[in-house]
């Protein structure tokens, strides 16, 4: 069945649960199962990315790019769009995003050229750009990916800065992990500037 | 630490078992076939949470069942400890301790250590440097926390360098920034190892050639040689230097996934150099060598299993061993042996707790105690 096939290809979809999806629709009016199929060719037609940020939009320039309430100074490079609905959520930050669109994996097939950086690049100069913050996973390609933003930014005037790790909030030290737990007692910081945030 | 009891239902050739040991020199007599090694390997089992021999569970199921069960009680720092292994076709291992499932088989390694002194050593003679590099390794991660994540994250580096030069090889072309970032991953993770493995190998080796002197014969001068580049030039230099080289290859040529540690008897190598009989001393001065680090590591004595060491030894290096046992350096000892008046005789004089359990197939019995 054609159905099943494509709900395979989704992720975290496998082929018994494509199975039970596409059984699904079949006992449902015609008029949902058409306005479901509707929203998804929508989806492609009405989103596109934003040419600034390379975040998900509905016009050429995104909603946060074109705000005149941004902090225009700062830019927080993150992975993927996920990750800027999670910092908007925290409402903690209020500069500009752009989106690499992944990190870099050779075992995965993606090096710097098939992520968004020539245009990040262009940005760091466009003479408004004070800081840029590296919020990438903390993973090893995350921090591949940190070092080599890093060494093509350096040529430019604008700090760059990456997202502070250590304990999470609500965790007992002991159960932290070594190697976190060993970077934030290397990485402490003045004990006002651990009090005097808004939560 | 010692093993109290072990209780087997469907491991390997083993339909049931029910034994209770000493905290002394427990053997195992049998002809060959019936399962001798088969029951140190469900102790290795109780330790690892796998076999020495076959990593794959589903083939430690006896013949024409659908699980197995490996249980035993152990006395560590005076306190039981009732360890859980069991294993059903299809399912997930179950590994329990106190019956507590364990999350992760890692949490539970190196708790019971135990070293393992087999036949099967003799790959780590004649095998490639991964099976050394592995022995190395396997003594340094029990001790140090750090060194196995390390060596995770550093043989990660290797693969995505490695996918890296592979592409650009394809794509005929060199991408210097993207290649800068791998080394600097490789360098983070691979110094730490390298340093470890120096560390550990400085401190291993006089134990070794103390051991060997005592059951080999002494005016063999025997030695273990840490081979590695990181020796000549630092692993950074190292790493720009072998770029073209790695362009070529398309893999990393240079670094700690390529150290090597060289078996040597009188200053030649002693896969072709060695007797069978040098050989076998010279894996068990390096297994029992292994025996005392833990043993300094960690404060615990670990148990001790050795399976057919008494062939291809001679008369004087046999008693030099047993000495050692008599002398009560070991903690709990598992012996395996064909041969039943040998480990009779052996054991005759010897002041320590002793069984000797003669296995059959479809039985094991107590034939002395003392």
């Amino acid at each position: 069945m054609e159905a099943v096939e494509q709900f395979n290809t989704l992720p975290g979809i496998g082929k018994k649960t494509a199975l039970r999806l596409a059984v699904h629709m079949l006992g449902r009016e015609k008029e949902e199962v058409e306005a479901f199929s509707r929203a998804f060719s929508k989806l492609k037609e009405n989103v596109t990315f934003c040419k600034e940020c390379g975040n998900i939009s509905d016009r050429e320039i995104c909603d946060i790019c074109s705000s005149s309430r941004r902090n225009r100074s700062v830019i927080c490079v993150v992975e993927d769009l996920r990750d800027v609905l999670a910092i908007e959520n925290t409402q903690q930050y209020d500069g500009l995003y752009h989106v690499l669109g992944g990190h870099i994996s050779p075992m995965d097939g993606i090096g710097p050229g098939d992520l968004n950086i020539d245009n990040l690049l262009t940005r760091a100069q466009n003479g408004e750009t004070e800081e840029i913050v590296l919020a990438l996973s903390t993973t090893m390609e995350g921090d591949s990916t940190n070092f080599y933003l890093y060494k093509k930014l350096q040529p430019f005037s604008v700090n760059v800065s990456t997202i502070a790790r250590g304990v999470a909030i609500g965790d007992e030290l002991e159960y932290t992990d070594e190697v976190t737990l060993g970077r934030s007692i290397v990485n402490r910081m003045p004990y006002e500037s651990s009090i005097s945030r808004k939560e | 630490m010692h093993l109290k009891n072990l209780h087997l239902v469907h491991f390997k050739n083993r339909d049931q078992a029910d034994l209770e040991f000493v905290d002394g020199i427990n053997c195992f007599v049998g002809n060959n076939g019936v399962g001798k090694t088969n029951l140190l390997d469900s102790i290795y089992y109780l330790a690892f949470c796998k076999s020495f021999f076959n990593p794959i569970d589903s083939q430690n199921i006896q013949y024409d069942e659908g699980f197995f069960v490996i249980e035993g009680t152990f006395d560590r720092n005076e306190k039981d400890e009732k360890i859980y292994c069991g294993f059903k076709k299809g399912d997930k291992k179950q590994f329990k301790r106190n019956k507590k499932n364990y999350d992760r088989f890692s949490d539970h390694i190196g708790f019971l250590p135990l070293v393992m002194v087999s036949p099967a050593d003799t790959e780590l003679v004649y095998d490639g440097s991964e099976v050394r590099r592995k022995f190395v390794d396997g003594v340094i991660s029990q001790f140090n926390s750090s060194y196995l994540d390390n060596l995770l994250k550093y043989n990660k580096a290797v693969s995505q360098r490695n996918a890296l030069l592979k592409k650009m090889g394809e794509e005929q072309r060199w991408d210097a920034s993207s290649v800068e970032v791998w080394n600097m991953q490789l360098l983070q993770y691979g110094q730490p190892i390298y340093e470890a493995r120096r560390e550990f190998l400085d401190e291993f080796i006089p134990i070794f050639q103390q051991y060997y002197n005592l059951i080999g014969n002494e005016s063999e001068e025997v030695s273990l040689v840490y081979k590695s580049r990181l020796h000549e030039a630092s692993f950074e230099d190292l790493l720009q230097q072998s770029e073209p080289k790695d362009a070529r290859a398309q893999y990393t040529t240079v670094g700690v996934h390529k150290d090597d540690l060289k078996f040597e008897i009188k200053g030649h190598p002693l896969k072709k150099f060695g007797s069978q009989g040098q050989q076998k001393s010279f894996l068990i001065a390096l297994k029992l060598a292994q025996f005392d680090f833990m043993k300094m590591k960690k404060g615990i004595k670990p148990l001790l299993l050795l399976d057919d060491i008494f062939d291809k030894l001679d008369k004087n290096r046999v008693k030099a061993l047993m000495s050692l046992v008599s002398e009560h350096h070991f903690g709990q000892v598992f012996v395996t042996d064909a041969n039943k008046t040998r480990i009779q005789e052996l054991f005759e004089d010897i002041d320590t707790a002793l069984r000797i359990f003669e296995v059959q197939p479809n039985e094991t019995k107590l034939i002395t105690e003392k």
